[in-house]
């Protein structure tokens, strides 16, 4: 019973179910002191200076401090946090909008800190494109020419950029309106602009500043959809910054949370809402839905290997919720659920899925 | 003399100041040596602002010799294009018939042209400074107090110097109008440029603009209603400045008024100052128009 080298034959463990997580931007033991001497704080910092301790005897600002994260490829990253947490901070680290006072951060094994000024240029130009909260839009250039405005500041002429433009016009929703000002649209449809401005870019990176905070929650969810939509597509490397736990767990596939500058948990969203690491996270996920948050998967138990698999058969990535009305739907209590390859992992009932959705601790 | 001391000792009484004769002495030493610098570089100046005097007698000529009807149709067009309105146009029609048919129309066309070339070169000058000082917290520390100094200082004060350096004419006349109305081009420039919105400054920059391509998508087009409110300025301050410029020899309504001031001709004082009002109105009309139509997207509509 005690043979840990052979798992996978024990009846009571679970086989893993993971997904394969290819990392695109790693940050390593990042810190970022604002004020007019970083450097000469930076190693009092690394001791364990806190952040009120900087700003009062010394006036720096604490920005970062030994951020360690890695954001997967080809999916969306959510940094979380109260306001001045530090999120966009962090954010613009990974374009070189804020160089760090001591870390890395790797692109692609290329490290944007050490960029000079044109490798820089060239680097935004073609690996990353952003989206801003308050849109950020050329208000004397149409939607149109916002949207082309990354493929002209790259030299690309209007003959090639401008179908290319109306294409993302399109698939962000604003097919007819190429002409229009930002003043005379709305908000969303401003920030569809900002997302088709961004897409046009081509560029693998996506780093989105809050960016559907300014807009109404029903417009806000909208947007979350559109972006899901595109991204089942697209498959970007996706950062995206929220104050928001809704969106952050409708959204993110990772979650970093941030704390005054410190990574104070970062895991998938089931991970989080499941074992908060400490009672600022608990704070934070105690109004959570759990039931549209937490999956099969991760409530799953190991099946009795002398008895058949229920007839039932769930897909682990379906939500607590939706388990429920499967299960209360059919007469059978018990439900096998599947890995993500498909094949039988675990058993569910009823009883279970209940009590994980009502548990508050 | 040392009527009220109270009692003062003298040196506490009276502020120290220099003996007389060390004072001249000074005096004589700076402005004898100012003389004879300029004596001797003089030709030089000469050849160097002869092609400029050239320019401004020609265009002088070209406004105020041309057939009158010339003049009116360009003036009026361009008030028109600049502001798309007829009230400012009709406006400025009326303005310009009244000036003629008080006989002042030569001398408001030589006004015209001094205030055209001077606002040309002072945005010409006033931009790229601006632009600097913008760009650069140091620059903007070194420029705002020496814009303050051209702008306090009596200009009767430089232009002396500017005399003595480019003698009578228009010339120097041109110069110390543009020292006058540089400052608020530079001025207004730098203030447009930091209030550009700095998420659309960010945008640029995020999508990996060069300085070049951030200064001409971004920060000259969304500061271009303040960079108009400068060159409102700076032609407001040129037409009030060729009043004083024309006690150095430049011509026009300002001759007219300083003659009207010498001999006390009450008449002749009083339409000169009005033909410059009228002039002054209708730039100013004009060019705020302009400003306004330039803006019509960068501001929230309401619909
Ligand atoms: N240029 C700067 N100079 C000094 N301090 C700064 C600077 N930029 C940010 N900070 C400080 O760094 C901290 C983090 O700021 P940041 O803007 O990253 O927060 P945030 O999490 O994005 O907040 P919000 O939700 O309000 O956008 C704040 O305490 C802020 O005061
Ligand atoms: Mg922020």
């Amino acid at each position: 019973m005690t043979d840990l080298s052979n798992t996978a034959a024990e009846p009571a463990a679970l086989e893993a179910d993971d997904e394969a997580v290819v990392p695109a931007i790693i940050i390593q033991d990042l810190y970022k002191i604002f004020g007019p001497h970083p450097d000469r704080h930076i190693d009092a910092v690394k001791k364990g200076m806190t952040k009120s301790d900087l700003n009062r005897k010394h006036g720096h600002s604490l920005g970062l401090k030994a951020i360690d994260t890695e954001l997967p490829a080809g999916s969306i990253s959510v940094i979380m946090g109260l306001s001045g947490s530090g999120k966009s901070t962090l954010l613009r680290h990974i374009n070189g909008l804020i160089a760090p006072t001591a870390g890395q951060v790797l692109i692609d094994g290329q490290d944007v800190a050490k960029m000079s000024e044109t490798e820089l240029r060239t680097f935004r130009r073609h690996k990353t494109a952003m989206v801003f909260q308050k849109f950020g839009l050329l208000p004397h250039r149409t939607v149109l020419e916002n949207t082309l405005y990354g493929l002209d500041i790259q030299g690309i002429s209007r003959k090639e950029s401008e179908p290319v433009g109306r294409r993302w016009i399109e698939r962000v929703g604003l097919k007819g309106y190429e002409d229009q000002y930002p003043t005379q649209l709305s908000g969303g449809m401003q920030q569809r602009v900002g997302l088709a401005r961004a897409l046009a870019n081509d560029a693998p990176v996506l780093l989105m500043d809050e960016a559907f905070s300014a807009l109404d929650p029903l417009i806000r969810v909208d947007m979350q959809s559109v972006l899901l939509e595109l991204q089942q597509e697209l498959r970007k490397t996706i950062v995206f910054i929220t104050h928001d736990l809704d969106e952050a767990l409708r959204l993110g596939d990772k979650i970093v949370v941030l704390r005054a500058g410190e990574i104070s948990q970062q895991g998938t969203g089931q991970d989080i809402v499941l074992n908060p690491a400490n009672d600022y996270i608990r704070a934070f996920v105690r109004e959570v839905n759990r039931a549209r948050v937490i999956q099969l998967r991760a409530i799953t138990r190991p099946h009795k290997p002398d008895t058949s698999w229920p007839s039932l058969t769930l897909s682990g990535s379906i939500t607590l919720e939706e388990a429920a009305k499967q299960l209360t739907s059919s007469d059978i209590r018990e439900a096998t659920v599947l890995s993500r390859q498909g094949r039988p992992r675990g058993v569910v009932d009823l009883m279970d899925v209940t009590r994980n959705m009502l548990r508050t601790e | 003399m040392a009527s009220s001391c109270w009692g003062l000792p003298t040196l506490l009484c009276e502020a120290p100041e220099l003996s007389s004769r060390s004072l001249r002495e000074i005096r004589r030493t700076v402005d004898g040596g100012f003389r004879d610098l300029v004596r001797e570089i003089s030709p030089l100046i000469d050849a160097a602002t002869a092609p400029l005097q050239r320019f401004l007698n020609g265009l002088e000529d070209a406004f105020a010799n041309s057939p009158w009807i010339i003049v009116f149709l360009v003036l009026v067009t361009i008030a028109y294009a600049a502001s798309r309105s007829w009230r400012i146009t009709l406006g400025t029609v009326l303005a310009l018939l009244a000036i003629g048919w008080v006989g002042l129309w030569q001398d408001t066309m030589v006004t015209l042209s001094m205030v055209t070339v001077c606002t040309i070169v002072a945005v010409i000058i006033g931009l790229p400074i601006g632009i600097l000082a913008a760009r650069s917290n140091r620059a903007e520390k070194l420029i705002m107090p020496i814009l303050d100094v051209m702008q306090t200082l009596p200009s009767f004060v430089y232009l002396i110097p500017v005399v003595v350096i480019f003698g009578i004419g228009k010339v120097p006349g041109m110069i110390a109008v543009v020292i006058y109305a540089t400052p608020p081009m530079i001025r207004l420039t730098n203030l447009g440029i930091r209030l550009v919105d700095k998420e659309v400054i960010e945008a640029a920059d995020a999508f990996g603009s060069s300085e070049r391509q951030k200064l001409w998508n971004v920060q000259l087009p969304l500061s271009l209603p303040t960079l108009m409110t400068g060159i409102n300025q700076t032609i407001m301050m040129a037409l009030s400045m060729v009043v004083v410029a024309s006690m150095v020899g430049v011509g026009g309504l300002g001759k007219n008024v300083l003659q009207a001031i010498n001999n006390q001709f009450f008449t002749m004082g009083f339409l000169n100052g009005f033909a410059l009002v009228a002039i002054a109105i209708a730039f100013d009309r004009a060019s705020q128009a302009f400003g306004q139509r330039l803006q019509k997207h960068t501001e929230v509509q309401h619909d």
